[in-house]
C-alpha cells in the first residue's frame, strides 16, 4: 500500500466552523463521566471536559501544555480499541504519545454535528478495521492545520515546516514551536482540501506494542463503571421482568414492601417488569425479593429444551424455510458416486454473554430533557432507546458512555436496560436513578447465542479426496429477531452462514468441488443475540471438526487433508502452517498429549490454532498448550492482539466446557456462575500467539480466535480418546478413552 | 449501626446488620472499587481483606465483622497504586475490561501476604476468580513478576 490521498469532505468543514457543540454543558448535570481515565491517572481532576478548549478538529483537542486529547467514538470494553484508535490518530498527528489522553464524545454531540465521528457501534470486530481510514485522516488533517498555523505565524511556506512529537520545526530558520502554542490559531483555520496518509512502512506508532492508555485506574479501583456511578441525590432501582420471554406483568402487591427500609416507590416498567426504587440498591434488591408478583406467562410458558431440540431436529430434513448459503457443483451426484460417505450431526446450545458487570444504566428525566449514563457498545443506539423511552426528541436527550465491564455483544444491539432505566426515571422526574440488574436477572434475560444443529455429509473418492460436502444447518436466525432489515429479500439470514460464504470477510477456507450449505430457519422463543464471534463459533465447530472426521475416514493426516483443499486459500494456509510448525505437528508430543487443528477466516482475519490436550483414564481433560496464529492484515498493537487471542480462548473454551443455557417452562434455568460456570486460572492453557500481519487489508481481532478454540480442542480430544463429541457443553460428556 | 475500620479509617455506618459488607463498602462508604458480579461468593469480584485474609464480601453480613478487625479494599492496598502487584499489572497491561481486576489483585495480594513465593499450583488454588475477558495468563505472570520485584527489594 502506498500513500493514500484523501479528500477532505464536508464533515471537516463543519468541524472547523462548528467547534465544540458542547451539548453536555447545556444540561443540568452536564457530567462527563468518566471523561478520561488517563487524565486522572496523570493527576488531573476527575472531570476535565475539553468543552471550551479550542479543538483543532473533531478528533483532536490540544491544550496549551501540549496535552493531546484524542476523541474516541467506539467503546472500550477491554478489547483495547481505545488505545489502538488513539495510536492511529497520533500516528498521523505526529504528536507526543506520552501526552495523549482520550475522551468519548457523546452520541448526542455526534448527531448535532452531522455525525462527524461516524459510527459509535462497537461490534463485529469493527473498532479498528471499520474506522482506520477516517481516524488516521482526522489526525492528518489536524497535523496540517497545526503546521499551517505555525507557518502563518512565522510567515513562511507550510511546506518548509515539519512536525514530530508535538514540536513544529521550520528547518531553514531553525525556529521551533509546539502544538500547544499554535493549537488555538490552528482551530481558526479551514482544514486543507487534501491530506495524504502515510505509507504503512513509515508508521512509527501503529504496529508498536505500546501500553494501554486505560490500565492504571483498573488496578486501584478508580475506574468508574456504570454500576459504580454515584450522582448527587441519586436513588437506586432493582428490577424483575417476567421470567418467561413474551410474558407480561399481571399484578404486584406494593403494599407488602412499601414500609421496608429505604424503599421509596414500586413502579411498573413497560408491560413486563416491576422495579423497586430505594435509597440503596441493596435495599431495593432486598425489598424486591419480598414483593408478591403475578405474571401472565403468555404463550411460551410450557416450552422446554426438548421442544426446541425437536424443532431443530425436524429442520435437518425438512424442505420448509430452507435457504442456500453457498453452493457449487452437484453435491447429490458426488455423494452417489463416492467411494465413501461420512455423516455427522452436531448441536450447539444457547450461551449467555455473562459480562462480569451486570446490565445497568442511570437516568434522569424531566419533561424537557433526559440524560443517561451507561456502559454501551453503541452510544447512538443507547441514545435512540433513551429518547424513545423518554418520549422526547433525540435533541433533548444524551447518553454519557462509561467503560464497559464486559460487552461481548450484549450491550450493542440491545439497550433493554436503558429503556427500563428511563421508564423508571420517568416515574420520579428530576431524580437520577441507577438501575442495576442482579446476576440472576442478567442470566435469565439475555439475548442468547442462538441454537443450531448441523448435519454434515461428505463424499470421499478412492484416494481419500473430498469430492462433495453437504452441510444443513437448522436453527435460530439472529437477524430475524434483531435486524430483519438486514435479511435477504427471500427471508434468508446471510450471517447464519458465517464461515461458509463463497467469499468476503467470512469465507470458507477450503475449495470443495461439490458443495451445498443450507439453513433451515427455525426460531424458538428464546431471544437470540450477537454473542462475541456470532455464528462462526458453532459453524467453525461444525466445519473444522467434520473436516477432521473426514480426514480420519480417509486415512489421512488432518493437516495434509486440509492442505489439499487450501491451494486457493493461501492466507488461511499460511496461518495453519504457522501453528502446525510451531506446535511440532507430526512429531509426537509425548506425555499422553495429543494435538488438534482448526483454521477459519472470519471478520476478515485469518486465524488458526493447534491445541495440545491430554485426557486421563477417568476422563479428565487437561488443555496444556494452544498455539494460535492470526493474520489481521495490519497489527496495530501486537501486545493487545496477544491479549485478545489469549482471552478468546477463555471465552471460547468456557462456552465449550461449561456454557449452555437450558429452557424449562419457557424460562432459562441457569441463574448464576454456579450453574453457568466459566473457566478459571487452573484450567488456562499456555498460549503462544503468532501475530503475522501480511498487509493490504484490515481484519478484526476481538472475535476471530474464539472460533478456532473449540474445534482445535475437540479435534485434540478425538486424537487422545477416539471420541467425537458433537453435543455441548463438554461437562455433560463422558471423555473416558473409548 | 456498624463500626468498621476500612483502609485504616474508622467508620460508623447506619445499616441493617444483614447487609453484605460489599454493599456497605459500595453504598455507605462510596468505595466502589470492590465489585458486585455474582452475589453468591463464587466469582471473587468482591474480594477484600479482613485482617489481611481474602474474603468474598458479597456474602459476608456486615454484622459478622468483629470489633478491631481491619478491612482493606483495593482503594487501600497502596496509597499510590504502587503495590508490587499493581506495578506488575501496569507493566504487563493485565486488565482488559478491568471489572474483575480489583478482586483478582486483592486475592493475589492476600496470597502473597501468606506465601511470598507461591507456586503455580498455589496461584491456581487461591486466585480462582472468574474473568470473562480471560486475563489469566497475564495474571499469573503478574504475580510472578511481583514476587520477583519483592525479592529484589528485600535483597537489595
Amino acid at each position: 500500500m502506498s500513500r493514500e490521498r484523501i479528500d477532505v469532505g464536508r464533515r471537516e468543514f463543519l468541524i472547523s466552523t462548528c467547534k465544540v457543540a458542547g451539548l453536555g454543558t447545556a444540561f443540568s448535570l452536564g457530567l462527563h463521566l468518566p471523561l478520561t481515565a488517563t487524565a486522572r491517572s496523570r493527576g488531573w481532576g476527575d472531570e476535565q471536559p475539553s468543552d471550551g478548549l479550542p479543538e483543532v478538529n473533531a478528533w483532536v483537542v490540544i491544550e496549551p501544555d501540549d496535552t493531546v486529547i484524542i476523541r474516541i467514538a467506539r467503546s472500550e470494553m477491554g478489547q483495547g480499541t481505545l488505545t489502538g484508535l488513539a495510536q492511529m490518530v497520533a500516528e498521523e498527528l505526529e504528536c507526543d504519545w506520552d501526552k495523549v489522553i482520550t475522551e468519548y464524545p457523546t452520541p448526542g454531540e455526534n448527531i448535532a454535528r452531522d455525525e462527524v465521528w461516524r459510527s459509535f457501534s462497537t461490534g463485529g470486530s469493527q473498532g479498528i478495521r471499520g474506522s482506520h481510514s477516517y481516524v488516521r485522516k482526522g489526525g492528518a488533517v489536524a497535523r496540517e492545520m497545526l503546521l499551517q498555523a505555525a507557518a502563518d505565524e512565522w510567515d513562511v511556506p507550510k511546506g518548509e515546516c515539519r512536525a514530530a512529537n508535538s514540536v513544529i520545526i521550520h528547518a531553514p530558520s531553525g525556529r521551533t514551536t509546539t502544538y500547544g502554542k499554535v493549537a488555538a490559531a490552528a482551530a481558526e483555520l479551514f482544514p486543507p482540501l487534501h491530506v495524504e496518509l502515510k505509507d504503512p512502512k513509515d508508521w512509527k506508532l501503529i504496529g508498536k506494542p505500546v501500553a494501554r492508555l486505560d490500565t492504571a485506574d483498573k488496578t486501584n479501583g478508580k475506574q468508574v463503571f456504570g454500576a459504580d456511578l454515584q450522582l448527587e441525590g441519586m436513588l437506586n432501582a432493582a428490577i424483575r421482568a417476567c421470567p418467561v420471554f413474551g410474558g407480561k406483568l399481571e399484578s404486584y402487591d406494593a403494599a407488602k414492601i412499601e414500609g421496608m427500609p429505604g424503599v421509596r416507590k414500586v413502579v411498573q416498567v413497560g408491560d413486563d417488569a416491576v422495579a423497586v426504587i430505594a435509597d440503596t440498591w441493596w435495599q431495593a434488591h432486598t425489598a424486591l425479593q419480598k414483593l408478591p408478583i403475578v405474571w401472565d406467562k403468555g404463550p411460551n410458558a410450557t416450552v422446554g429444551s426438548a421442544d426446541i431440540d425437536r424443532m431443530l431436529e425436524a429442520g435437518l430434513s425438512s424442505d420448509d424455510k430452507v435457504f442456500v448459503g453457498n453452493s457449487n457443483g452437484d453435491v447429490q451426484s458426488a455423494l452417489k458416486s463416492a467411494a465413501q460417505t461420512v455423516e455427522a450431526t452436531y448441536s450447539y446450545p444457547y450461551q449467555n454473554h455473562a459480562t462480569m458487570e451486570p446490565m445497568n444504566a442511570t437516568a434522569v428525566w424531566s419533561e424537557d430533557k433526559c440524560e443517561v449514563w451507561c456502559p454501551t457498545q453503541n452510544g447512538t443506539a443507547a441514545l435512540e432507546a433513551a429518547a424513545e423511552a423518554a418520549d422526547l426528541p433525540i435533541s433533548k436527550c444524551d447518553v454519557y458512555k462509561i467503560h464497559l465491564g464486559g460487552g461481548f455483544g450484549r450491550r450493542g444491539a440491545f439497550h433493554d436496560y436503558v429503556t427500563q432505566a428511563v421508564l423508571i426515571a420517568r416515574q420520579m422526574p428530576g431524580t437520577p436513578i441507577k438501575l442495576l440488574w442482579s446476576r440472576e436477572e442478567d442470566m435469565t434475560h439475555g439475548h442468547y447465542h442462538p441454537v443450531t444443529k448441523c448435519r454434515l455429509t461428505g463424499a470421499l473418492d478412492e484416494d481419500g479426496n473430498l469430492t462433495g460436502l453437504h452441510a444443513r444447518i437448522s436453527g435460530q436466525s439472529i437477524l430475524a429477531a434483531v435486524r430483519p432489515q438486514w435479511m435477504g429479500e427471500d427471508g434468508s439470514d446471510p450471517i447464519t452462514f458465517q464461515g461458509f460464504h463463497k467469499d468476503g470477510d467470512h469465507a470458507i477456507s477450503y475449495t470443495v468441488p461439490n458443495l451445498l450449505v443450507e439453513h433451515a430457519m427455525r426460531n424458538p422463543h428464546v431471544p437470540p443475540g450477537f454473542w462475541r464471534g456470532v455464528n462462526i463459533n458453532q459453524n467453525a465447530i461444525y466445519m473444522e471438526c467434520f473436516v477432521d472426521e473426514l480426514a480420519h475416514a480417509a486415512g489421512k493426516d488432518p493437516l495434509e487433508f486440509r492442505r489439499r483443499l487450501m491451494a486457493d486459500h493461501p492466507k488461511s494456509l499460511a496461518v495453519l502452517n504457522a501453528v502446525a510448525e510451531r506446535a511440532g505437528w507430526g512429531k509426537p508430543a509425548g506425555g499422553g498429549i495429543h494435538r488438534g487443528l482448526a483454521v477459519v477466516k472470519t471478520f476478515a482475519s485469518y486465524v488458526a490454532a493447534c491445541a495440545e490436550v491430554s485426557v486421563s483414564q477417568e476422563g479428565k481433560l487437561s488443555i496444556h498448550r494452544i498455539v494460535a496464529a492470526t493474520d489481521p492484515g495490519y497489527a496495530v498493537n501486537p501486545q493487545q492482539i496477544e491479549a485478545q487471542v489469549e482471552g478468546s480462548f477463555v471465552y471460547g473454551l468456557s462456552a465449550l466446557l461449561y456454557g449452555g443455557c437450558t429452557v424449562k417452562d419457557g424460562t432459562v434455568q441457569e441463574t448464576n456462575f454456579h450453574d453457568y460456570p466459566s473457566m478459571r486460572i487452573d484450567e488456562m492453557p499456555e498460549v503462544e500467539t503468532i501475530v503475522m500481519p501480511s498487509g493490504g487489508f484490515w481484519g478484526g481481532i476481538g472475535e476471530p480466535t474464539i472460533a478456532v478454540a473449540a474445534p482445535a480442542v475437540l479435534n485434540a480430544i478425538y486424537a487422545a480418546t477416539g471420541k467425537r463429541i458433537r453435543e455441548f457443553p463438554l461437562r455433560n460428556a463422558d471423555l473416558r478413552p473409548a | 449501626m456498624a463500626k468498621l475500620k476500612v483502609n485504616g479509617q474508622e467508620h460508623e455506618v447506619e445499616v441493617d446488620g444483614s447487609t453484605p459488607l460489599l454493599w456497605v463498602l459500595r453504598e455507605q462508604l462510596g468505595l466502589t472499587g470492590t465489585k458486585y458480579a455474582c452475589g453468591i461468593g463464587i466469582c471473587g469480584s468482591c474480594t477484600v481483606h479482613v485482617d489481611g485474609k481474602a474474603v468474598r464480601s458479597c456474602t459476608l453480613p456486615v454484622s459478622s465483622i468483629e470489633a478491631g478487625q481491619s478491612i482493606t479494599t483495593i482503594e487501600g492496598l497502596s496509597p499510590d497504586n504502587s503495590h508490587p502487584l499493581q506495578a506488575a499489572w501496569k507493566a504487563l497491561d493485565v486488565p482488559q475490561c478491568g471489572y474483575c481486576q480489583p478482586g483478582i489483585i486483592m486475592a493475589a495480594a492476600a496470597l502473597l501476604n501468606e506465601n511470598p513465593d507461591p507456586s503455580d499450583a498455589d496461584i491456581d488454588a487461591r486466585v480462582d476468580n472468574i474473568c470473562r475477558c480471560g486475563t489469566f495468563n497475564r495474571v499469573r505472570r503478574g504475580i510472578h513478576q511481583a514476587v520477583k520485584h519483592m525479592k529484589g527489594g528485600r535483597s537489595a
